[in-house]
């Protein structure tokens, strides 16, 4: 022991109430949760009209629950995450125009595919402030994109990939016109995956990329090595995206090369700051608003639709961090003070 | 073959140039206030609305309209700088790329309700069209006025950051904020006027620009990476580091496209991946 080093840290002084912050994160279910997860089951009962938009809601939360893990939880600022999302979807839909159209198998290569690519982009991404993450995330991505807009003889380029013919999910449940299989599946899925994440973020793990976030440099300290976490947290969140583009890719049978676009990262850095970072629920939360909102108002006109989308993005950041989910727990935080 | 070669050499230094200049805006902004702004191409894009529509509706010459659009656009960084921007130098970078996309956003929106989605077309003065021979070589006219503009402006850009009292306040807000501010340096006037100054040469080079890049309401998105490459690899706050950045990133860019165009656009993107595992803080970074 150093005798030098200061007077040691007061010994955690826990104050006796209010300080949730600095326990161990506990994961039991709150009934909130349940309910929550009652609302997509309650939906598809309630609007058989909507469900194909249904389903794309589900996908992109679930891409969207994906970037929050590294930018939410490991604080790793991502402006090419369409890339894990892309080769997701191309990994699936390639398979499926290849003879092999089994879902959940596809499902489990193109996590691994898209896993695999960000194991290794993690590498280089790790390295570097902000700034360079920003743009090694977004070369990696444009790269990856002019690769499927070039090999258009196996990607089908700017066309985009067709003819993806889906067999049935455990040979039962055929994918159908009104999406119902394709919402429920998508929906099993994406819950599956969130009780994963959901006990990832709240393990020891997800705890110390919580200080990673937080501080990187204390991290080395207190004995984490900031870059193998950053890495492995990279890598779930690559498979996690490549997971939701071959949810993508199978429910609607078609990959589209803008799965792999620009614009598709930015969309997604909107949406899951619009439902709130840090939280998983705030990808979610977002992901629904935002799609039902661009299903409204995209149909008046998409011009406008981009200039209030960037409106409300500046409006956010300058007034209402934390978006969504922030300003309910804020709420949520005034109501119970009241109480007591 | 190689009056080729000193063809496609020429055309990159002519882009690279351009891209400097309005990429230099960016830089210093990085530099100084560590502002990650992706709406920087969207000043770029009012100067060259403004001498396009200046020319086609009031009929001002081309050379009278740059400067137009450099007043322009600096006015419109100068006051988004006041209102919206100075709230955010202390944000988070991820707060800072997120309002930007933000504002980049509304550009392409107001930009496709005005001027209509397609590319907007430029009438070059007839001095400017075709080609002058140069020692034995056929260069675009346009091109060597670009290149003579970027080096004049970029040895004006020199002195007023190396001789004058203003640069003096520049360079010493650049390292150190605080001591700055200590010694009775206005830091926030020296942003405000810096910032101008960037978005000023943003517009001029967009209005420079339209010939060599086009003009549609895309251009803020089309080649945000190319300027957030100058500034990445150049090193934020560097003169010098920009032009060498924005010099290679135009050579490399036109040479890949004209001897390799089936992986024309790759050339670029891989080299800035290159560059930056090398050079995580670029080529000429400040900061360690």
């Amino acid at each position: 022991m150093n005798t030098q080093s200061a007077p040691a840290a007061p010994v955690a002084a826990v104050p006796p109430s209010g300080a949730s912050i600095h326990r161990l994160p506990q994961d039991r279910w709150r009934s909130v949760e349940i309910v929550f997860w009652l609302i997509p089951v309650a939906a598809f009962f309630s609007f058989p009209g909507y469900l194909v938009l249904g389903s794309q809601i589900l996908i992109v939360g679930l891409f969207a629950v994906s970037l929050d893990l590294i930018l939410g939880y490991a604080g790793i600022v991502s402006l090419g995450h369409a890339a894990y999302f892309g080769l997701g979807a191309y990994t699936a839909g390639l398979l499926a125009t290849h003879g092999w159209g089994e879902p959940l198998s596809g499902l489990v290569l193109a996590g691994a595919v898209a896993g695999l690519i960000g194991w290794l982009a993690g590498f280089l991404v790790v390295r570097g402030e902000d700034l360079t993450r920003l743009m090694v995330t977004l070369g990696i991505a444009l790269v990856l994109f002019e690769a499927a807009n070039k090999a258009a003889f196996i990607t089908g380029g700017v066309d985009g990939l067709g003819g993806v013919t889906m067999w049935k999910v455990f040979g039962i449940f055929k994918f159908d016109i009104v999406g119902r299989v394709a919402y429920l599946y998508s929906l099993v899925v994406l819950f599956g995956l969130f009780v994963v994440l959901r006990r990832l973020v709240h393990s020891p793990f997800g705890l110390s990329l919580r200080g990673v976030r937080e501080k990187r440099k204390r991290m080395p300290a207190i004995g984490a090595s900031v870059r193998e976490r950053e890495i492995a947290i990279f890598t779930v969140s690559a498979a996690v995206a490549g997971v939701a583009g071959a949810l993508l890719a199978q429910t609607t049978q078609f990959v589209a090369l803008d799965a792999l676009g620009f614009g598709r990262s930015a969309e997604l850095l909107i949406i899951l700051v619009l439902g709130g970072t840090g939280r998983l629920y705030g990808g979610l939360v977002g992901a629904a608003v935002y799609m039902i909102a661009q299903d409204i108002l995209a149909g008046i006109n998409p011009v406008y639709w981009q200039f209030w989308i960037g409106a409300l993005l500046v409006v956010i950041v300058l007034f209402a961090r934390g978006g969504i989910m922030g300003g309910l727990d804020l709420l949520n935080a005034k109501l119970s003070r009241r109480k007591t | 073959m190689i009056a080729n070669l000193v063809g496609v050499l020429f055309d990159g230094v002519a882009y690279g140039a351009l891209l400097f200049l309005i990429s230099i805006g960016l830089s210093v902004t990085m530099g100084l206030m560590n502002f990650v702004n992706l709406a920087h191409g969207a000043f770029a894009m009012l100067g060259g609305y403004t001498t396009v529509v200046l020319m086609t509706r009031l009929g001002v010459p081309f050379l009278a309209a740059l400067p137009i659009a450099f007043v322009v656009a600096a006015l419109a960084g100068a006051v988004l700088e006041r209102l919206l921007y100075r709230r955010l130098y202390k944000a988070s970078h991820l707060d800072q790329v997120l309002f930007s996309i933000g504002l980049t956003f509304m550009a392409i929106a107001a930009a496709t309700y005005v001027w209509g989605p397609g590319l907007q077309p430029v009438t070059l003065p007839a001095f400017l069209i075709g080609q002058v021979k140069v020692l034995g070589l056929e260069l675009g006219a346009y091109r060597l006025f670009l290149v003579a503009v970027v080096i004049a402006i970029t040895v004006a850009l020199v002195l007023l950051v190396e001789r004058t009292r203003f640069g003096a306040q520049v360079r010493a807000s650049v390292d150190s904020q605080q001591a700055s501010a200590g010694l009775g340096i206005d830091v926030n006037r020296v942003f405000s006027l810096t910032f101008a100054l960037g978005s000023g040469l943003a517009g001029l080079g967009g209005g420079l620009g339209i010939d060599v890049l086009g003009l549609d309401p895309t251009f803020p998105i089309k080649y945000m990476v190319y300027f957030l490459l100058v500034v990445a690899v150049g090193g934020a706050g560097a003169i010098k580091g920009a032009l060498v950045a924005a010099l290679i990133l135009g050579i490399f860019d036109v040479a890949g496209k004209y001897f390799v165009p089936d992986v024309g656009a790759f050339v670029i993107y891989v080299l800035m991946v290159v560059l930056l595992i090398f050079f995580p803080a670029g080529l000429y970074g400040r900061r360690g």
